[in-house]
């Protein structure tokens, strides 16, 4: 009898049963509340898009509306990490990063590493990336791979609501600052979710579909489009798999190893712009690392090098699809063998 | 004369399709029913598919590689001496007519939980019957360690499995982790269900919460199966039981559960997904910690339930896997001497998942 329930309300219960276990866990941002103090409900929005919404009636001093301003409460959010509390600080969407850059890359990220492992951090920063929303260049992007590039920091996308749930009870109670993306367009993919609280271990990729053909490396949204690809590719005898490395600092290299040395072929799907990205660094760690595997060269899948576009037929182009997964696959099954 | 289909099993309630890995005979052999014919993988598990009947396996319809739906048509068994027309048709109007995921079947052994003594117990029900057999899973296990028995012992009677305390979709409350409150806890959870008495099946430490019951709670107990079974000697792989404990990774629990069976390519990255997912529920790595110190301290078994046995008048028949790295077959030799003994040759520690023709038969026949 598993339950099946939506990423969003994962992502609320995994909030609610952490404040319920551990009274140091404390939310905020803009509008994760939202309408305390007018007529009517005291949580009338629980978020931009709900995903809070009834913290505040079992916890109501425990989550606060942010002022907006990005720079104050991402910065208080970092200092209460460092002074005993488990905040979970809502930075509505991942574009907006620009503003509180400082605090996450010279203070988070920094602390234990610059005061002798003496400090702890752990913080949690929840933000909305991606595109197909219709919300336009600058609250569309997919910032991952900047977060990725700093040391200190742990980077979490989760793909389905099982890993959403477990993965944020682990970001909770990890003691390292923890960025961790949600997609907007996936709040309402369904899954099954156990009740109880459980986590989902930092650095341990999912085999999502095994194979023997292709590796394919995918996260977050770009999973299901992944395993769609493997779907159709395997009427035509293709036989992909479909790794989800789930958090991509850290990394768990060795299950992409792993399989590359089974298949021989990768590509990688990575929904951001394509330089410097993580579909960059995976090529360049499978080539640098299992280059003597390698049977073609790797391809990646990605967003191209220009801002999301607002026209909607445009950002439907931007985003990798199905089709180019699938094409990508053949290309490299393809590709004449090096040997 | 009558056409008997061969259909893709369905292992567990999460099996949906199942891959054919290989005929194990050709077109046209003779079968007896119960004959091994072909074998298949799951997501979980290879299995290897018996014959439902006597007969002429005359078609193989399912080819090497192909994965198909629970209940397609692998192949079809009748007498030699019915035509090929006939054969022929019994194909076209199988193929023209056959759904996927039929829901005849849908409710029986399916997951429901029960409320019993201030626990939840997550437990499933198949067949039907005066008779009940209820089946106890081991250490860190589940339900799930039945999926190619309960089916069969569903034939001809109800056929019970649940998760003790502090495991699989159970309360994770498992008290002092003794073997008095694991079986306490399995009476209770009989009651819950209506179940006054009944055969009960246990493997290895679920083996001694069974005795455990017979011997505070004798009037309900039918007979006992143990499989493998805890609480008869004093050895015990303590190195399972820790390095279960400590595993925290696919790649750390895997050889961990070989250790289960014989056969180590047994042991897929889903079965050890399966076994971390619930070892990462909150209160479980602490209810495991709790049973071992009381049952298994320092890499020993502080149980001995030969004496007990010995005075039960209950109808016991153990199993044994020769090859089980767990708890040894010697153990079997502390049984009282009207105790049916079965070793089973190739097989580990888990026979009713390796060798599970074998264990159902003997089961089948000791119940009578």
């Amino acid at each position: 009898m598993p339950r099946v329930i939506t990423m969003q309300q994962a992502i609320n219960e995994a909030l609610l049963q952490e404040m319920e276990r551990d009274p140091t866990v404390v939310v905020f941002g803009e509008d994760v509340v939202g309408g305390s103090g007018a007529p009517g409900e005291d949580d009338a929005w629980g978020g931009p898009l709900g995903v809070t919404k009834g913290i505040h009636g079992r916890f109501p001093d425990r989550i606060l509306d942010a002022p907006l301003s990005e720079i104050a409460f991402i910065g208080a959010a970092v200092g209460a990490a460092a002074s005993g509390c488990r905040p979970v600080a809502e930075l509505m969407f991942v574009d907006f990063m620009g503003v509180c850059f400082d605090q996450l890359l010279n203070q988070a990220a920094k602390l234990r590493y610059m005061f002798g492992g003496k400090p702890r951090t752990p913080l949690v920063i929840r933000t909305m990336y991606g595109a197909g929303f219709r919300a336009a260049a600058q609250h569309s992007q997919v910032l991952y791979s900047m977060f990725t590039h700093v040391p200190g920091l742990k980077v979490v996308v989760p793909a389905t609501p099982y890993d959403a749930k477990g993965l944020l009870i682990q970001a909770i109670r990890d003691d390292d600052p923890v960025i961790f993306f949600e997609n907007k367009v996936q709040y309402t993919d369904e899954g099954d979710v156990p009740e109880e609280p459980y986590v989902v271990p930092f650095g341990e990729a999912r085999f999502v579909r095994e194979g023997s053909d292709v590796t394919i490396v995918a996260l977050g949204r770009m999973v299901t489009f992944a395993e769609q690809a493997a779907e159709a590719l395997a009427g035509d005898g293709i036989d992909c798999e479909v790794i989800d490395p789930r958090t991509i600092s850290p990394l768990d290299e060795e299950s992409i190893y792993e399989s590359v040395e089974n298949t021989g072929r990768l590509v990688v799907v990575d929904e951001s712009n394509p330089r410097c990205s993580l579909a960059a660094d995976i090529v360049s760690l499978v080539s640098q690392n299992r280059f003597d595997a390698l049977k073609a060269a790797p391809r990646a899948v990605t967003a191209p090098h220009t801002p999301v576009p607002f026209a909607p037929v445009l950002e439907d182009a931007y985003i990798p699809s199905v089709d180019r997964i699938a094409a990508a696959v053949r290309d490299v099954v393809e590709a004449e063998s090096r040997a | 004369m009558s056409v008997t289909k061969l259909g893709m099993p369905k292992w567990g309630m999460s099996m949906s399709e199942g891959k054919l890995v290989a005929w194990l005979v050709e077109e046209g052999a003779e079968l007896t029913q119960g004959m091994e014919i072909a074998e298949v993988e799951t997501e979980k598990i290879n299995g290897l598919v018996e014959s439902p009947a006597a007969g002429v396996l005359r078609r193989r319809v399912a080819q090497v590689g192909e994965e198909l739906p629970v209940g397609a048509l692998l192949g079809v068994i009748a007498d030699a001496s019915v035509p090929d027309a006939e054969i022929d048709a019994f194909v076209e109007e199988f193929q023209a007519s056959f759904v996927p995921g039929g829901s005849d079947d849908d409710e029986a052994g399916a997951t429901t939980t029960v409320e019993a003594g201030g626990r939840t117990f997550r437990t499933t029900r198949m067949g039907s019957g005066d008779e009940t057999v209820v089946l106890v899973h081991g250490f860190g296990g589940d339900l799930t360690t039945w999926l190619f028995t309960q089916a069969a012992l569903a034939e001809s009677r109800t056929a019970i499995t649940l998760d003790l305390p502090g495991h699989g979709g159970s309360s994770k409350d498992v008290g002092d982790g003794s073997l008095a409150t694991l079986a306490a806890a399995l009476g209770d959870a009989l009651d819950a269900l209506e179940v006054e008495r009944a055969h009960l099946v246990g493997h290895s430490l679920g083996g001694a919460v069974a005795v455990e019951l017979a011997r505070t709670q004798p009037a309900r107990v039918a007979s006992l199966v143990l499989i493998a079974s805890a609480g008869l000697g004093p050895e015990i792989n303590g190195e399972y039981v820790e390095g279960f404990l400590a595993a925290e990774s696919r790649n750390q629990i895997k050889p961990v559960l070989q250790l289960l069976f014989a056969d180590p390519a047994v042991v897929t990255r889903q079965l050890c997904e399966d076994v971390l997912k619930v070892k990462r529920i909150d209160g479980v790595q602490g209810a495991l910690r709790a049973i071992a110190d009381q049952v298994f301290p320092g890499g020993r078994q502080a149980i001995d339930l030969a004496g007990a046995l010995a005075e039960l008048d209950v109808p016991v028949l153990a199993i044994w896997g020769d090859a089980d790295r767990i708890v040894p077959p010697a153990h079997a030799t502390a049984l009282p001497a009207r105790a049916r003994v079965e070793v089973l040759p190739g097989a580990g520690h888990s026979p009713m998942l390796e060798a599970a023709g074998d264990v159902n038969r003997i089961i089948l026949e000791f119940l009578g």
